[in-house]
């Protein structure tokens, strides 16, 4: 094999090696999983409403349900199949959020319950936490600022 | 049951889950930096006030993916400011989705308390 010497040698090489996923099957499953994990939390919405549940309470305790099954579901090893099967569909609703932190969790539990367990736990969700609360923060101060949300065009 | 709204849920949520998609197989991006960007691009949306309108339309469609966390933060975060001025900037957010972190962090940590620890084939 000839050396490769540019970066876009490089890139023509790993794009030629790498298998072309099917996008269009990935898009179809992520779509799939994706819709029924939202139209699940729909359903419990739809629930808590009829029992007399306030609007904002019901979109939590939606959350929490599905948080909780996510974290079973990853501790019992069923969410990594269903995450290979749905890639991003399983990914971005906050199940993705449960299964990131409950995964490396158990991956690094050898490491002992406090540096292993309680660490890894945040190595996804921990960006996570801190790019939304961090933004949420610059909004709250963005708004005291200009006093009005003035953006709203709709 | 409102099974119009269900699956209007259902088709909104799939449709960020689609962009995701597109996202991890067309660019280089982790799954992580996509959550990170999809909570950010959240937060955004629902300070400017547009994302209330998705919420409105799809339901859980909008509020399950992460960018309804995002909204969910910022939305806390500017009716906190309302109520008690700037420490509400600070407070709001978390107090909003503090349901939804308690409960990841909780049953996370039950979750890999119960696990097998198994070796991983790489």
């Amino acid at each position: 094999m000839k050396p490769i010497q540019s970066k876009e040698e490089y890139q023509a090489y790993v794009d030629d090696k790498t298998p072309n996923s099917p996008i269009l099957k990935n898009c179809f499953n992520a779509f799939l999983v994706g819709g029924l994990i939202c139209s699940i939390g729909q359903i419990i919405f739809e629930i808590c409403k009829t029992r007399g549940v306030d609007e904002s309470t019901s979109y939590t305790i939606v959350s929490m349900i599905l948080v909780f099954c996510s974290a079973f579901l990853t501790s019992l090893n069923i969410f990594n199949k269903i995450g290979k099967f749905a890639g991003a569909g399983s990914l971005i609703p906050i199940t993705g959020f449960a299964n990131s932190i409950v995964s490396p969790a158990m991956e690094y539990k050898s490491e002992g319950y406090v540096m292993g367990v309680g660490a890894k736990m945040f190595t996804v969700a921990g960006p996570v936490l801190v790019y939304g609360i961090s933004t949420s923060i610059l909004v709250g101060i963005i708004y005291i600022i200009f006093n009005t949300q003035s953006l709203i065009l709709v | 049951m409102d099974w119009y709204m269900i699956l209007k849920a259902f088709i909104v949520g799939g449709a960020l889950c689609i962009i995701a998609q597109i996202l991890i197989d067309k660019t280089k991006l982790t799954p992580a930096r996509i959550l990170v960007a999809y909570v950010t691009i959240g937060a955004i949306l629902g300070g400017l006030g547009w994302y209330k309108h998705l919420v409105d339309f799809a339901g859980c469609g909008a509020t399950v993916p992460l960018t309804g966390f995002g909204n969910l933060l910022a939305k806390g975060a500017v009716s906190e400011v309302q109520s008690s001025g700037l420490v509400g900037a600070f407070t709001g957010g978390i107090k909003a989705a503090s349901g939804g972190i308690a409960a990841a962090i909780f049953f996370g940590y039950i979750a890999s308390l119960i696990s097998k620890p198994k070796i991983k084939k790489q």
